[in-house]
């Protein structure tokens, strides 16, 4: 191992021998071989990543000076924001940046839904990346309770009250989920515990992701693994100084929000505190959960609604072994691209539903969006694997694509097929 | 209690999942008004704000408290500790126990926060025909709209509207009606048809109502509000149980200003925006700041990248 590593310093020579993290950094950051062509979109898995720590640091702080007490909690927040030095800055980072993670981690999968990333031989690394955003969303969810203003109470009131759909054992897991037989202190105490823990436990997820992803390195905008090292280039410092860019524009779209519309993304009954005695006109989640929101309740039966809505995520699990194409890249794939375009039309339409009160317009909508959700995954993309003719696909990376290769993007693919 | 939460929350579960039919009444939209603290580079007006103070010191404050504001914060406004201690030197605050166990009156001191009206919720209800009136310190964030909302609620009663205001509202509110009265009839007639068969066999059952024409809305009589709420033309469901509050000539101010409603007005919603967000000066200078070397930062990284990459390709 420490055979590759640059160095004349003799002390990083002596522990790197003994314990060769030196090694494994240089292998993981600065001589990773990475594909030369990837685009932008390649810079969102570095931005969750930085998201992630910057999430870890203000939570840190803000936990030394929350008091999860349902009598204390709101007034201690406004405390961090009034009185602490720089407590409104840590409060709002932390706020805001919850939501520029799932912006982050939203374009990461997206990108990987439309180059095929979570296919051969990638689908681990994928279905980490979906346990990634399972504990994120627990995690936030049980962040937004934190503060304990109407909104964090109402929100968690209805979504642990799902849990009461499953038949026989539906309300005591509720009740064990609530520790009581309501929302109340007991509940704000383990959603405290638990979202401090969550966050390391996603950290440790994240690594074993790096690891699955450093197996076969990075996909790439052409679908195709690189050939040799005239595809490559070592990562630092080609993405390092890209990534660094990018998280130059990521701080500025952020920067605009934290200074200046802090709370655009927040709901205004989040400040008036937690009253079980009063019900929100619309009880309504933060925006990143508002597709899943509406999947929910566009099926009038609650159980199924609450199936559905988990098995909105959990199908993206299986995704490798319903997408049967053998081309990763949309680029290559003409009728694919177009239906990866009208499911992110259609999570967006989701998105909107979620937030519109269920009933007329929206519900419709809503359940026609619920249903092509499903049938994307279902029947367009095993379909789509068979019926559709790919493009020709180019030899290499650095090679430009050969005219009338038809043939031979079949042979391309072949190898694929079979793993 | 317990079952009693256990009921709302199914409630709000059914809400929620749209098999409620309950809609809250909603108003209409408050303009949008220019403030000085409006924009990236707006910073709240001092004197302004002083003036909002009084206003609430010497009108609102007898219904509504205020408790995350302590007298020290009154800094913000450009009070010099002098006139911080005299403002607070204004006030009573019960202190305690003593060295003998007994609780006392003091005057208040600037680490002191801004007493509350009223002894506790079912006292400020007591006295308020019912309705609690909410605490102000955050008032400006917790509702949609912030100040341009205040603004419009506090000059948003029936003598103090447009016309053109009021007219609008009846417009939506006769249609509102039709639309359900047209439900009203429709779920009638096929009611009265299920009852027209079944009476054939059973004498028995009661003849289903027919359902009565609402009428158009011409006048604020006609929203059929409660007594105890007076009309306000942005308060959801459009009763509010706090009569106005404000008019031409309800405080004096020493700086000259012409002491209108829509002044009164504007200067308190901008106290209770500064109130609900102190920081915000500082937040908007520390965001110019942060920006421009942001803007610069990310420059330079791109000109890094186009250069280290240029050999690549
Ligand atoms: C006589 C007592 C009284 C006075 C004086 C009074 N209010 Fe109110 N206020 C109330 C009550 C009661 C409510 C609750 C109304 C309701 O829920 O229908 C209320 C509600 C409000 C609301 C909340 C409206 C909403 O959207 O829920 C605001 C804002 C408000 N008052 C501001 C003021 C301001 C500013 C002043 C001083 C200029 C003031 N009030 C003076 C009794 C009062
Ligand atoms: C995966 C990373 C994390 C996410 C997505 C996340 C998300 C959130 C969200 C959405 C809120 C509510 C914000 C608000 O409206 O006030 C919140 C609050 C809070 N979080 Fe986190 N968080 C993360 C990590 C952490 C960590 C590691 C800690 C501390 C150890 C922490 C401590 C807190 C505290 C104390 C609050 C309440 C204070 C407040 O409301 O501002 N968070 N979090």
């Amino acid at each position: 191992m420490s055979e590759h590593l640059k160095t004349n310093n003799a002390v990083i020579k002596w522990i790197d021998h003994r314990l060769p993290v030196f090694s494994m950094m240089n292998e993981t950051m600065i001589d990773y071989p990475a594909p030369k062509n990837l685009n932008y979109w390649w810079n969102f898995g570095s931005l969750a990543g930085l998201a992630l720590v910057v999430m870890i640091v203000t939570g840190i702080v803000l936990a030394m000076q929350y008091t999860a007490h349902v009598d204390y909690a709101f007034n201690s927040v406004e405390r961090i924001m009034r009185d602490v030095n720089g407590g409104w800055l840590v409060r709002y980072i932390h706020m805001n940046m919850a939501s520029f993670f799932f912006i982050a981690v939203f374009i990461h999968m997206f990108r990987g839904l439309y180059y095929g990333s979570y296919k051969a031989p990638r689908e681990i690394l994928w279905m980490l990346g979906v346990v990634i955003l399972l504990l994120m969303m627990a995690t936030a969810f049980m962040g937004y309770v934190l503060p304990w203003g109407q909104m964090s109470f109402w929100g968690a009131t209805v979504i642990t009250n799902l849990f009461s759909a499953f038949p026989l054992i539906g309300e005591s897991i509720v009740t064990w989920l609530w520790g009581g037989f309501s929302v109340d202190n007991p509940t704000l105490n383990r959603f405290f515990a638990l979202h401090y823990l969550l966050p390391f436990v996603i950290v440790g997820v994240v690594a074993v992701h790096l690891w699955a992803l450093h197996r076969f390195g990075s996909n790439n905008p052409l679908g195709i693994e690189a050939k040799g090292p005239q595809d490559k280039i070592p990562f630092h410092p080609y993405y390092t100084v890209k990534d660094a860019f990018g998280v130059g524009v990521f701080l500025l779209a952020f920067s605009g929000f934290l200074f200046f519309a802090p709370n655009f993304m927040g709901h205004p009954d989040n400040y008036i505190p937690a009253n079980p005695l009063v019900t929100p006109a619309h009880i309504v989640p933060e925006w990143y959960f508002l597709p899943f929101y509406a999947i929910l309740r566009s099926i009038p039966d609650k159980l199924m609604g609450v199936l559905a809505m988990f098995a909105s995520i959990g199908i993206l699990f299986i995704l490798p072994w319903l997408d049967r194409s053998p081309v990763r890249s949309a680029k290559f794939r003409p009728v694919y691209k177009w239906f990866f375009w009208l499911f992110f039309a259609n999570c967006l339409l989701l998105g909107w539903v979620g937030q519109e009160a269920a009933e007329g317009l929206p519900l419709l909508l809503g359940r026609l969006a619920t249903a092509y959700y499903f049938i994307h995954f279902l029947v367009i993309l095993p379909l789509l694997g068979v019926m559709e003719r790919p493009k020709p696909l180019p030899v290499s990376i650095s090679e430009p694509v050969l005219k009338g290769g038809g043939a031979l993007a079949g042979a391309a693919a072949k190898p694929m097929e079979k793993a | 209690m317990k079952k009693f939460v256990l009921t709302a929350a199914a409630a709000a579960v059914t809400l929620s999942l749209g098999l409620g039919t309950a809609h809250a009444a909603e108003a209409i939209k408050a303009p949008s008004k220019s403030w000085s603290f409006s924009g990236v580079f707006g910073t709240y007006d001092q004197a302004q704000l002083q003036r909002g103070y009084q206003v609430y010191k010497e009108v609102c404050s007898s219904c509504h408290g205020m408790d995350l504001i302590a007298f020290r914060n009154l800094a913000d406004l450009g009070y010099n500790e002098d006139e911080l201690k005299a403002l607070a030197a204004e006030y009573e605050v019960t202190d305690g126990p003593d060295d003998d166990g007994e609780m006392f009156d003091r005057t208040a001191r600037l680490s002191d926060y801004f007493p509350s009206p009223f002894p506790n919720a079912k006292a400020a209800a007591a006295s308020n025909g019912g309705a609690i009136p909410p605490d102000l310190s955050l008032v400006a964030k917790a509702r949609v709209g912030g100040p341009d909302y205040l603004y419009a609620l506090l000059t948003g009663y029936e003598e103090d509207v447009s016309a053109d205001v009021l007219q609008s509202i009846y417009e939506t509110e006769t249609h509102k009606r039709e639309v359900q009265y047209a439900a009203d009839l429709e779920a009638y007639s096929v009611k009265k048809a299920k009852y027209d068969e079944a009476v054939k066999t059973d004498s028995s059952l009661k003849e289903p109502k027919m359902p009565e024409d609402p009428g158009p809305v011409e006048s604020v009589e006609d929203l059929g509000l409660p007594d105890t709420s007076s009309f306000n033309a942005y308060f959801p469901g459009y009763g509010i149980a706090m009569a106005a509050p404000l008019a031409d000539e309800s405080v004096e101010y020493s700086d000259g200003t012409p002491a209108t409603l829509s002044n009164h007005a504007a200067d308190v919603s901008a106290f209770m925006m500064w109130a609900a967000e102190p920081s915000m000066d500082q937040r908007k200078q520390m965001g110019i700041k942060v920006i421009l070397f942001l803007l610069v930062f990310t420059g330079i990284l791109y000109a890094a990248k186009r250069k280290c990459w240029s050999d690549v390709h």
